[in-house]
């Protein structure tokens, strides 16, 4: 089940991601990075065998989602760390703490989706509506 | 839909007027066609965003193939007074140095025809490409810091390439200022692992022919025929330099944000050239230009082996050159005329390249007399343009041109208009060899989703900010 929708975008890839919390949306959103990213990772498939903690600041939600988004991106590009589940221990507008674990990414096994070079600033936001939480990023591929 | 209003100036130039907070007006390089291609396009409107930001000289400009980009327009061209200026990582982009380099060589297309198959299998096998792709080499911490300094004379200094190549390489393959010490450890990680690799996406190698010849004497000059066979190739700086624009972009939003400029975008984030902040980026750039070039040497490196080894030819034989490599992602710090005047400026080019006329120091001394060679890579399959740089361009666009076709078509776009197609069939049809590490990649590429290559080159040749010298057509490409 699908919880985000891609959205278009001239050269780009953006997503809109919603939850019932903000903790929620956050936790998807790392998901939908993910399952854009490699083919068949969640949970049911794949084994976990690390487990991280995560502190992350930003000036306001906006910032914190992008920043959020960019250390899981980085931790996959830059130490092929591969996520399968993210729980938001705590959040607040600038500063959020998560327990995220996940796997080796495996070459041999894995088969990458879409490149994502970076999680940009543009259009990114993070609203409460009345039924929940929205959050909207555009990747740059 | 953009409401940013332009006026047309004659048959190639549009221009936005300044309104708001723009400092100068705005000129577009295009056409009638080119902007009815366009569509809704936001890219005008980026342009009028860029002419905001402080110190901007004359106006801010785009090239015929602009396209949306992160605040500054793929396309963009802006230049910056030293002392009253700014830097800004998204007017350079995320992959600092993406650039071109082309070989020529003694064959023609008779003596590779059979071949070609082989020629291309064998590329693709001996050049790592496709997303997270590895390159052979471990680099030591200490090499790492000599790829970032020393750039493409690291790795001939390594036995990949002779020193004609960096007589060949836009700034002999290296920046000044380049300075590890500003780049964070986790972009040197990912240098480290990447370096020899042409990447994914619009990245390619391309065997090409000469098909076209238009300016005898220049072409002469580069070394180019009729019927003589090229090699293209397209990359960058890979996971270091979208490290390094990541890492600096964070850094100047909040850097934005303690000096309270307002700005219409905040991907136009951006520093005063003297701050720290805008110095530690040039510094960084700099060491992601040269690790580009560095990359690019090395991608040449192994092409000129693979065609050794498949057509069983001496490098003698063979004579694959370079003829020139360009970067069209960065900022430079370059000498140039303002009204009249000879001034010191940091020029952005986001997509847009390098174009200085005949008689500049900066042009290697054997192309002299006819200007700066300029690379233009069309998209996936239909070949190449090689123009050659001019007084006009040095005078009005802050020495620079187009880079390439430029997307009109999301890639999602491309995906679904590319249903049910098998892309590289397709390619094979139009007489080209196709082969990509990606399966998404060449639905993502195919031709309709960039702008016609022929018709941006014609703008910008008839605006006589460059001209055109040959046309190339494409024969087998790898793609990641």
């Amino acid at each position: 089940m699908k919880k985000y929708r891609v959205f278009d975008h001239t050269a780009d890839l953006g997503i809109e991601v919603f939850g019932k919390t903000q903790a929620d949306l956050f936790s998807r959103a790392a998901l939908a990075l993910f399952d854009l990213l490699v083919e068949g990772v969640d949970a049911q498939t794949t084994a976990s065998t690390e487990a991280r903690k995560l502190v992350i600041d930003g000036a306001d939600s906006a910032d914190l989602f992008v920043n959020f988004l960019r250390e899981i991106l980085y931790l996959f590009n830059g130490e092929g760390f591969l996520l399968t589940e993210c729980r938001i221990a705590q959040i607040a507008e600038k500063r959020l703490r998560a327990d995220i674990r996940g796997r080796r990414y495996d070459a041999r096994k894995d088969r990458v989706k879409t490149e994502i070079k970076a999680v940009t600033y543009h259009q990114a936001a993070v609203v409460q509506t009345a039924r929940g939480w929205q959050g909207r990023v555009v990747f740059d591929v | 839909m953009s409401e940013t209003i332009m006026k047309k100036m004659d048959e190639n130039r549009w221009l936005i007027e300044p309104a708001g907070g723009m400092r100068v007006p705005g000129i577009l390089y295009t056409s009638e066609r080119l902007l009815r291609d366009m569509g809704g396009d936001e890219s005008p409107k980026q342009v009028a965003n860029v002419a905001h930001l402080p110190g901007i000289v004359k106006y801010s400009l785009a090239m015929p193939d602009m396209h949306w980009g992160y605040g500054f327009p793929i396309g963009g061209v802006a230049a910056f007074d030293m002392a009253s200026g700014i830097v800004s990582p998204g007017g350079v982009g995320y992959d600092i140095n993406c650039g071109c380099r082309m070989m020529t060589t003694r064959l023609d297309l008779d003596a590779i025809r059979k071949q070609l198959p082989e020629l291309v299998t064998a590329l693709f096998q001996n050049i790592p490409s496709g997303v997270g792709s590895t390159g052979p080499l471990k680099l030591s911490p200490k090499d790492s810091r000599k790829v970032l300094i020393e750039g493409a004379k690291w790795t001939v200094d390594q036995g990949y390439g002779t020193p004609e190549d960096l007589e060949a390489t836009e700034d002999h393959g290296a920046m000044d200022g380049a300075d590890p010490e500003k780049i964070s450890a986790r972009a040197m990680d990912r240098g480290k692992q990447q370096l020899g690799t042409l990447g994914s996406g619009n990245h390619f190698l391309e065997i090409e022919v000469v098909e076209e010849i238009f300016d005898p004497i220049a072409a002469a000059a580069f070394g180019l025929e009729q019927d003589q066979i090229a090699v293209m190739i397209h990359s960058g700086s890979r996971g270091l330099g979208y490290q390094v624009c990541d890492d600096y972009l964070a850094r100047m939003i909040k850097h934005m944000r303690e000096m309270s400029l307002n700005l219409p975008d905040r991907q136009l984030a951006c520093a005063y050239l003297d701050s720290q902040a805008g110095k530690d980026y040039l510094a960084a750039m700099a060491c992601a230009a040269n690790y580009a070039w560095a990359n690019r040497q090395m991608l040449m490196h192994w092409t000129r082996e693979t065609f050794e080894k498949t057509l069983r030819k001496t490098p003698r034989e063979l004579g694959m050159r370079l003829l020139y490599d360009v970067c069209h992602n960065i900022a430079k710090i370059e000498t140039l005329p303002v009204d009249g005047q000879l001034k010191k400026l940091c020029v952005h080019r986001k997509g847009a390249t390098r174009a200085f006329p005949a008689g500049h120091p900066a042009v290697p001394e054997r192309y002299r007399k006819v200007g700066q060679p300029v690379l233009i890579p069309g998209d996936m399959g239909t070949g190449s343009y090689v123009l050659a740089g001019t007084d006009r361009a040095y005078e009005d666009t802050f020495g620079s041109t187009c880079h390439g076709a430029g997307r009109v078509m999301s890639r999602a776009q491309a995906t679904k208009l590319s249903k049910g197609r098998v892309v590289h069939r397709d390619m094979a049809d139009r007489g080209v060899i196709v082969m990509a590490s990606g399966r998404g990649t060449l639905r993502e590429e195919i031709p309709e989703a960039y702008k016609n290559l022929d018709e941006v080159v014609a703008v910008v040749h008839r605006a006589g900010i460059s001209k055109k010298v040959a046309k190339l057509r494409s024969l087998g490409c790898i793609k990641g």
